[in-house]
């Protein structure tokens, strides 16, 4: 790869901060482009002071677009600046942004971390930002010394010029003072000291000794804990309520009705939830209350028999089905999920004349702050928003509606008092927002020479944007999230007819996306069916993927996964393995899982993964999220699933939505295939494959074919 | 010693039944005190069996829970004293009475399974084999009859009639399983077949 | 009014006995490290030493712990020395780090009572302690590294 030179961007104005330091501000491309993608072109905007500042004692402040949900983001974005700018790991701090234009997403528009985006789309920014200072560190160098710019070599954190050495810091206010290049070269990847580098996480420290602030540690003098009781049932409301017991509650302070439910605020969570067991309310639980999950799929069941709208096409398949002279038919269901992040929904609001303070873990800020604003009739800059560490997010802190924000600024906004929000395990298990439930029913014509000739394939499940801010990502009534794996698939290219249709049936649950969104269902059906192709070919399930795949990423991971995991090799007695490879988010995973079948329990002994996301920016930080999708994916194969009965969700907390724990988990060996094509993500992308791959495992060692998930004990029973 | 008892008094009965007819009398007492034992265990096993008392004495290492008798989560294990292991001693979630709310640990001072030199399995034991293992001493943790009598007054043994929210009972009240097992050993501790 | 010990620290609280532990340290004391995931002892966010055992606090009444000794994650070490904080740093343990606090007040339980732990006895001490992000298998390397790292010398 060659240096690239960014003239596009224009660095305008600088400005010292208060303590005389360098605040960098420059033009945020609206658009960034992945590495091995053409630049797109962009709108320019200026603000100050945006991404990094230098203090007098050589201490660098970088501050994240992004947020920290536990992808690492604190330390990769960190490397990119760090990379350009040549400062001193050591010296570096990082917050959280606060709402703000520079810090909306570069290829979405708003200030969101989701989509496993956030490294290759600020792949650009953040360099920029980084080499954009250290030019203007060398040039206060040159003209303090009295030397010429190609005289100066800048190390760690000093300007270097002969035997001179002088720290960033003391340069940082002369360096203010200039004005900022209009452009600026970027470093070859040859010469990176940090990029591709394994590097520790920065904040590895705060997160062993208790000091890491998520929202919930959230605490100021007189701030009061708010626990609210929400309708049973998705979309009830309250018709009449009784406080007085809860009231009597020592520690209670007030209860209030707020859109939601009724909150009782208290001293601590433990007088609040007193207080809240306490309420006696009668609940409106309107429609939903009729809902139950059996007969949802029983409807979705009946809806996959009837055409859908399209979502793909090719050829005829009407006409090519019946000419087949081999069929196989599959039904598939997948259940609502629940993220269950560690740390429950919370949201701490204050509220002072017409301002509005508000501390929470989100992974859309800027939304978050309109939707306080809009409900207290401020404008976004009367409400400042601190993000915190996010105690997991996997989506479920990405509501276009805002909700639990929403909800906490109702609380403050009610009780005049300010309130730190705290959802119970149960509330944040039940108040909504799962992977919307999904069936696929796909019907596969073989031709004579046992490849696919015809596939149809109907989806039925609810659209994850339909009816919020983002309904607009609906583009001709196909919601993208609820088939991509299916319409993408790069098998697709290799079938001469086929037919995807999708329905998107309301519900009264809310839905939102889960970690790694559609294809948690998509590569699961795709990625066994090949299998069953394959079964059905009488070949080697990677032989036959290698015979059907064009795609070279694809095969480049499916590759290097069954060469690392020993494929052609024999497994210990009674162990068996099955492979799946998918691509999501713009990264290519294969993973092999061997597992075996004991009395009835499925074991996972090891997992092989192979990820090319291009440039692995921390390879180590890569490793990570793929071990994490695969343990989040493990955890919803074998627990994952949210049921409703008369409206209501029926699991509780840990012990009946069970989380994979410590003697569940596998092995897993993680391969990184460096292919320095376009950049994706890696956030998600480790999630998809595991789920065929145990399935695909499970057919090995019974010869049946799991078509529902979670598994159940008659999936672990021999044909 | 006391421990020795249990066993006399099976010889006892046996040299009876085989003298059995140097008195009618004398042998249909003991006819009639080996079926009202035999009866008694027979009662209290339902209860031993019941899952307020099997779960903590499983066939494995690892407790078990609810009325499926599931294994306990959390992989919890035995350990020598039978108070768990390193992080998941049983007294780190239950305390000395029980946590309210359904699903909450249950808990009464000094939870804990049989150590594992004295595992006193009953999950998956018949009557037989049950009452073979009570009542011997080198299974029983060296416990006398009386011992035995003593061991069903524990708090730990009572905590199976105040289970908590949402846990069932045994099939009989506390006090018919205690005169039953104590019936049970003040006629002989018959062993049923 | 309830007197207790956290950290070597006295405090003097005005609860209710029944109150879980966990409440009183994060709600009335501030002591936030010790994290709340569950409130039924499933998740083992909440661990803290009740002397020097890894109790849930969640499910512990402030009354268990009147005058006896309580350790949280902000007293396990001065800082960050404790070879276990060490080693999770060193194998990048944490990820969005919640239930780390827990992990670690765990795996201290586990390293005083047994210096060389083998994997098995690993997931017998840790199982249970949920990770949504999955870190196990680097709790598993941390735990033998710190293993290494308490022979030389590093313990508190």
């Amino acid at each position: 790869m060659s240096s690239t030179t960014y003239s596009r961007r224009r660095f305008l104005q600088t400005g010292g901060t208060l303590t005389g330091g360098l605040l960098v501000s420059f033009f945020i491309p609206a658009s960034a482009k992945r590495l091995g993608e053409k630049a797109a072109s962009a709108d320019v905007l200026f603000v100050p002071n945006a991404y990094l500042s230098i203090t007098p004692d050589n201490n660098i402040k970088i501050l994240l677009s992004h947020v920290e949900m536990g992808q690492g983001v604190w330390t990769t974005l960190p490397m990119l600046m760090a990379e350009e700018l040549d400062c001193d790991w050591d010296k570096i701090s990082v917050e959280h942004a606060p709402p703000g234009e520079p810090y909306k997403h570069t290829a979405y528009g708003i200030q969101i971390t989701g989509g496993s985006t956030s490294t290759w789309s600020e792949f650009d920014r953040y360099r920029n930002a980084g080499a954009t200072a250290r030019a203007l560190l060398v040039q206060a160098a040159a003209q303090k010394l009295n030397v010429p710019v190609s005289a100066i070599k800048t190390e760690k954190g000093f300007v270097i010029a002969g035997d001179k050495r002088i720290s960033y810091g003391e340069l940082a206010e002369a360096a203010s003072k200039l004005p900022a290049p209009t452009n600026v070269t970027l470093k070859d990847k040859k010469d990176w000291q940090y990029l591709g580098k394994p590097m520790r996480r920065l904040d590895a420290k705060a997160k062993t000794n208790g000091a890491a602030k998520f929202g919930l540690d959230v605490y100021f003098p007189d701030m009061l804990i708010a626990v609210v009781a929400h309708s049973p049932v998705f979309g009830g409301t309250v018709k009449t309520f009784d406080a007085s017991a809860a009231k009597a509650v020592k520690g209670v302070r007030d209860v209030v009705k707020i859109p939601t439910g009724v909150a009782v605020i208290a001293d601590h969570f433990w007088a609040a939830k007193k207080g809240r067991d306490a309420l006696k309310i009668d609940w409106d639980p309107g429609a939903g209350k009729s809902f139950d999950t059996v007969s949802q799929f029983q409807e979705y069941k009946k809806l996959a028999g009837t055409k859908g709208t399209p979502a793909g096409k090719a050829g005829a398949v009407d006409e090519a089905m019946p000419k087949t002279t081999k069929k196989i038919q599959a039904e598939y269901i997948f259940p609502y999920l629940a993220h269950a992040t560690m740390e429950p929904m919370n949201c701490t609001v204050k509220v002072t004349g017409n301002t509005c303070e508000i501390w929470t873990g989100t992974q859309m800020p800027g939304l978050d702050q309109a939707a306080a604003a809009k409900i207290l009739g401020f404008k976004p800059e009367q409400v400042t928003l601190h993000t915190q560490f996010l105690g997991g997010g996997f989506g479920r802190r990405a509501t276009p509606g805002s909700d639990f924000v929403s909800e906490a600024v109702q609380v403050a906004k009610a009780s005049g008092k300010p309130i730190k929000l705290v959802w119970s395990r149960e509330d944040d298990m039940r108040g909504g927002y799962y992977r919307p439930a999904f069936l696929h029913q796909v019907t596969i014509g073989l031709g004579n020479d046992g490849l696919p000739a015809a596939w149809q394939h109907r989806i039925v499940g609810q659209s994850i944007v339909a009816g919020t801010p983002f309904e607009g990502m609906i583009k001709d009534g196909i919601d993208a999230t609820s088939v991509e794996g299916v319409n993408d698939s790069p098998y697709l290219e290799s079938i001469p007819n086929y037919s995807i249709e999708l329905h998107s049936p309301k519900t009264p649950v809310s839905v939102l996306w889960w970690r790694s969104v559609g294809h948690t269902h998509t590569a699961f059906v795709m990625e066994t069916l090949i299998d069953e192709l394959a079964t059905a070919a009488g070949k080697d399930p990677v032989a036959y993927r290698r015979s059907i795949l064009k795609s070279k990423r694809h095969l480049g991971v499916l590759e290097l996964a069954a060469e690392k995991a020993g494929w052609n090799n024999p497994l210990p007695a009674g162990q068996f393995r099955g492979i799946a490879v998918h691509e999501s988010f713009g990264s290519f995973v294969a993973q092999v899982a061997e597992i075996s079948i004991d009395k009835g329990q499925l074991k996972v002994h090891r997992v092989v993964c192979a990820v090319d996301c291009g440039t692995a920016i921390n390879p180590e930080g890569v490793r990570a999220q793929m071990e994490s999708g695969i343990i989040f994916g493990l955890t919803a194969v074998l627990y994952g699933e949210i049921t409703l009965e008369n409206g209501q969700v029926k699991q509780r907390n840990f012990h009946d939505y069970k989380i994979l724990r410590m003697n569940e988990a596998p092995l897993i060996e993680v391969h990184i295939l460096e292919s320095g094509e376009k950049m994706g993500g890696c956030g998600e992308p480790g999630t998809p494959p595991i789920a065929p791959a145990i399935a695909n495992a499970i057919f090995a060692a019974t010869g049946k074919r799991v078509r529902q998930l979670p598994l159940k004990p008659a999936d672990l029973k021999q044909a | 010693m006391r421990t020795g008892r249990i066993t006399q008094c099976s010889i006892g009965i046996i040299v009876v039944l085989t003298a059995a007819s140097l008195s009618f009398n004398k042998a249909n007492k003991v006819t009639s005190d080996r079926s009202v034992s035999e009866n008694a265990f027979l009662q209290v096993y339902k209860v031993f069996m019941s899952p307020r008392c099997m779960n903590c004495h499983p066939a494995g290492d690892v407790p078990l829970q609810g009325d499926d008798n599931h294994l306990h989560p959390q992989g919890v294990k035995r350990g020598a004293d039978g108070k768990g292991v390193y992080a998941l001693k049983c007294a780190n979630c239950h305390q000395p009475q029980n946590t309210p709310g359904l699903d909450m640990p249950p808990g009464v001072p000094d939870w804990h399974l049989p150590p594992a030199d004295m595992r006193m399995v009953f999950q998956g034991k018949t009557a037989h084999e049950l009452a073979l293992q009570i009542k011997d001493p080198k299974q029983n943790g060296g416990k006398s009859p009386q011992d035995l009598i003593e061991h069903m007054k524990t708090d730990l043994v009572k905590w199976a009639w105040e289970p908590g929210d949402g846990r069932n009972k045994p099939p009989m009240s506390y006090n018919e399983f205690y005169n039953q097992f104590k019936l049970w050993i003040d006629k002989g501790a018959v062993v049923p077949n | 009014m309830i007197t207790l010990t956290v950290n070597d620290q006295s405090y003097t609280v005005d609860v209710e006995p029944t109150m879980p532990l966990l409440w009183v340290l994060r709600d009335v004391l501030h002591l936030t490290g010790t994290k709340y995931g569950c409130g039924m002892a499933q998740c083992g966010a909440c661990t803290v030493h009740l002397n020097g055992e890894a109790v849930r606090s969640c499910v512990t009444t402030v009354a268990r712990a009147v005058n006896q000794k309580v350790i949280t994650i902000e007293g396990l070490s001065s800082n960050n020395t404790h070879p276990l904080q060490r080693a999770w740093a060193e194998e990048d343990v944490p990820q969005c780090g919640y239930c780390q606090s827990g992990q670690i007040m765990s795996a201290a339980v586990l390293l005083r009572e047994n210096p060389n732990p083998t994997d098995q006895d690993i997931d017998d001490a840790m199982s249970g302690n949920i990770c949504r992000c999955g870190t196990y298998q680097r709790i598993r390397k941390a735990i033998h590294r710190a293993a290494s790292l308490q022979k030389e010398g590093g313990v508190q």
